[in-house]
């Protein structure tokens, strides 16, 4: 057993962090609230980073790289709150031709119970749909759509469904979706992990420069032990996390539906925890559009539904224990 | 990242399973919360038996007599001796983990003979003098004075919350030889219990029996000779076993506290109002497997510790997030089980036919989890501090 990052996995985490870091800097992530969140031509590099064919094999375009592989990439996505739907297509790549390539941008939508959103609605090309029966592939053009002015985040523009949803061509069986749901649950959970590391480093910056009663307010205890859980919660969820993706690569070490609950849980819960803590420690500047706190903020509370809530993933785990439990 | 064990692992982990199957039906009762010297004799007896078998020592190199495992079988060692239920530590805690470890790493090779073979074989029992009334979270500001004359030193004072003083042999004593200097001026001492002029006064905690005691010091001859380093490097000393006790020494309550969750769904399933079981309702069912994610992530965490430990000799930001979060865990989870109990609560020992006791005793003894190897709030200035780099308070 060795529970440390290989080489080759520090060499995909620092690849990814610079590129986002030269191509995705926030003052670009925040123009792209002007084009519904994506730019065609910024997209095409994510997929020629290979964000998205990252675990097809090598003879089918990709990669050839694991799940373990993918959390890490979505951690530094989701650390540079790179927009769009990333989870989507990254899970289409293989089953919707032209996603691994950049060329066809997926979104998607799990049927079951939820009000009917669809999120990025002018610039998709595919709706993967999620229900009891498998998953679909719906043409959004051909669902009638309520334009939404006021989305919760600026970067994940959003329409409600209005009237039926088509029933699309089946791409896979029941227990294909379920694992695509797990899967997806998975890449989401490294995304919240990034933004969680991220709203730390926020407020450290900001709270090490801004001073009051002489001295910067870093040095108070009650904000210091704010900052301290927030670097728990984070390193808590990464276990998690990292976990997540070595168990759906080799299901013999563990619960897989276990593995990615524990995941999406408690990393939804460190990036809640960690973007209001950050608004919090920016004073009024962080109640500003101007601060990227928010930004954090939104993007979590957007991701928090997204495969699986806090509450379904713990009820599930529950009933997981039940029948472990003699 | 591989979380897949090797085959000497699993190999190292059926072996133990298989000797913890033959000798722990067989062990005798275990003593009574009251009666010390029962204890003394279960907990090295059970020593003993580690010793023969291979297993004392499991973290200690093999010049020492020590298993010289590593650090993956040593977290299978934890992990499969806590869920056989077998002896904990116990008495040997201070001996095993603490001033072992310290005798190691920085005392003299008389020294690491009279005492390292005996600690092993369970025939030597350890206390740790460290915390006093006036120096506990701050222990730097110790003020047990300790006077060299001759080639003794003349120690007077007062240490305070020392665990099995009652029935060691030796305590690994911090005391001061230079009052002028904070940090500069404690020596670490290797103190025979009961010399003239000591003496131990049990203290009653909050789970009813007396785990720690006071100890007095009054005009004490300690021989110069028990000195473990160079006079007033002893802090210096003590920081080092520091960072021995926040590596793997966790673990096995880690591993109790994941079993614990697992025993609270039996309970809940047991306990009955009005005409459902407290487990038939949802909202506790969620909170239960939120503490099971919880729960999963730091197990997670911990093999992640390990693994960079392994490479970089030293554990990596784990230690203090490890403690801090497992002990407020396992209270929130006890908290929970008190809820569940609602009345059955009120009492110590089982009632209603349901395994309750356990339940309440932990919750009380869980509350000194936050307080004791560094609280809650130290953990969290350590991580500020040390981790995230913060300025300090002052
Ligand atoms: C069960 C048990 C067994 C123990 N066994 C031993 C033993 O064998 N040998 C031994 O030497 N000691 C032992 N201890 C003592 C233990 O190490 C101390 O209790 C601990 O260091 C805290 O010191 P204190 O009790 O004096 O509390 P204090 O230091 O007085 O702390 C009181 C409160 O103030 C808070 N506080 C203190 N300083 C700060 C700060 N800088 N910032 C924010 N908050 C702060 C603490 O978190 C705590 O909430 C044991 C304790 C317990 C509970």
């Amino acid at each position: 057993m060795d529970f440390e990052l290989s080489a080759d996995q520090v060499a995909l985490q620092d690849g990814v962090r610079n590129f986002c870091e030269g191509r995705f800097t926030i003052d670009t992530v925040r123009r792209l609230e002007a084009s519904g969140g994506i730019d065609r031509g910024l997209w095409t590099e994510l997929a020629e980073m290979g964000v998205f064919s990252l675990r097809l094999p090598e003879d089918d375009g990709g990669v050839g790289l694991g799940w373990a592989d993918a959390v890490l990439a979505f951690e530094e996505l989701g650390r540079a709150l790179v927009p769009g739907p990333l989870v989507w297509t990254q899970l289409a790549a293989g089953l919707v031709p032209g996603a691994a390539t950049g060329e066809t941008i997926v979104g998607g939508l799990d049927r079951d119970g939820e009000v009917a959103l669809v999120e990025f609605p002018g610039a998709i090309d595919v709706l993967l749909v999620l229900d009891e029966h498998g998953a679909f592939r719906v043409d959004p053009r051909s669902v009638v759509l309520r334009s939404i002015d006021a989305p919760l985040d600026p970067l994940t523009p959003v329409a409600e469904v209005a009237g039926l949803l088509p029933r699309g061509d089946q791409l896979l069986d029941a227990e294909g979706a379920t694992a695509l749901r797990w899967q997806g649950a998975a890449l989401t959970a490294g995304y919240l992990l990034g933004v969680s590391e991220a709203s730390t480093d926020l407020a450290v910056a900001y709270s090490r420069e801004r001073v009051q009663f002489d001295r910067p307010i870093a040095a108070f205890q009650a904000l210091k032990h704010l900052m301290a859980d927030m670097l728990v919660r984070t390193e808590v969820a990464r276990g998690a996390v990292y976990a997540a993706g070595v168990t759906l690569d080799d299901p013999s070490v563990g619960s897989v539906e276990r593995a990615v609950g524990s995941a999406k849980l408690t990393a939804a819960e460190a990036a809640l925890g960690n973007t209001k803590t950050s608004v919090q420690i920016h004073g009024g500047m962080g109640y500003t559009w101007e601060v990227d706190a928010h930004l954090h903020l939104k993007r979590a509370y957007a991701l928090e539904p997204q495969f699986g809530s806090r509450d379904e993933w713990a009820e599930r785990i529950a009933e997981l224990l039940d029948a472990l439990v003699a | 990242m591989d979380l897949r064990y090797s085959e000497s692992e699993n190999e190292f982990r059926k072996e133990l399973r298989e000797w913890l199957a033959e000798v722990l039906p067989a062990l005798p009762a275990k003593p009574g919360p009251h009666a010390w010297d029962e204890r003394r004799a279960y907990d090295t007896g059970w020593q003993r038996m580690l010793f023969d078998a291979g297993y004392a020592g499991i973290n200690w190199p093999t010049a020492y007599g020590g298993r010289g495992a590593s650090l993956t079988e040593q977290l299978i060692y934890l992990e499969e001796t806590t869920r056989a239920g077998a002896p904990y530590v116990g008495v040997n805690f201070v001996g095993l983990l603490h001033a072992g470890p310290t005798i190691m790493t920085e005392a003299s090779e008389e020294q690491k003979a009279a005492h390292l073979p005996r600690i092993l074989r369970g025939e030597e029992v350890w206390c740790q003098g460290f915390s006093e009334p006036g120096a506990g979270s701050d222990l730097a500001s110790l003020s047990c004075r300790a006077v060299r004359d001759g080639d003794e030193y003349v120690v007077t004072g007062q240490k305070i919350w020392t665990s099995f003083a009652q029935v060691a042999d030796y305590c690994e004593l911090l005391v001061r030889t230079d009052p002028s200097s904070k940090h500069k001026g404690i020596t670490w001492l290797i103190c025979p219990m009961g010399l003239p002029g000591m003496e131990v006064r049990p203290l009653r905690t909050i789970v009813g029996s007396s785990e720690f005691s006071e100890v007095f010091f009054d005009d004490v001859r300690v021989p110069v000779t028990q000195r473990v380093g160079d006079e007033n490097d002893g802090w210096r000393i003590a920081m080092v076993t520091f960072s021995f006790e926040r590596g793997t020494s966790f673990i096995s309550d880690l591993v109790e506290t994941d079993r614990t969750i697992g025993e609270l769904v039996k309970l809940a399933r047991r306990v009955t109002r009005r005409s459902a079981t407290a487990w038939d309702d949802v909202a506790l069912r969620r909170e239960v497997g939120h503490l099971q994610a919880e729960m999963d992530a730091l197990w997670a965490m911990t093999k992640r510790n390990l693994a960079q430990a392994d490479r970089n000799g030293v554990p990596g930001v784990g230690g203090s997030v490890m403690k801090l979060y497992y002990s407020e865990l396992l209270q929130r989870l006890t908290d929970v089980a008190m809820r569940v109990l609602g009345r059955a609560g009120l009492s110590r020992e089982d009632v209603g036919g349901l395994e309750s006791g356990a339940f309440v005793e932990e919750r009380l003894r869980s509350t000194s989890f936050t307080i004791a190897a560094g609280s809650s709030q130290i953990q969290r200035n350590i991580i500020a501090e040390r981790i995230l780099g913060l300025p300090k308070d002052r």
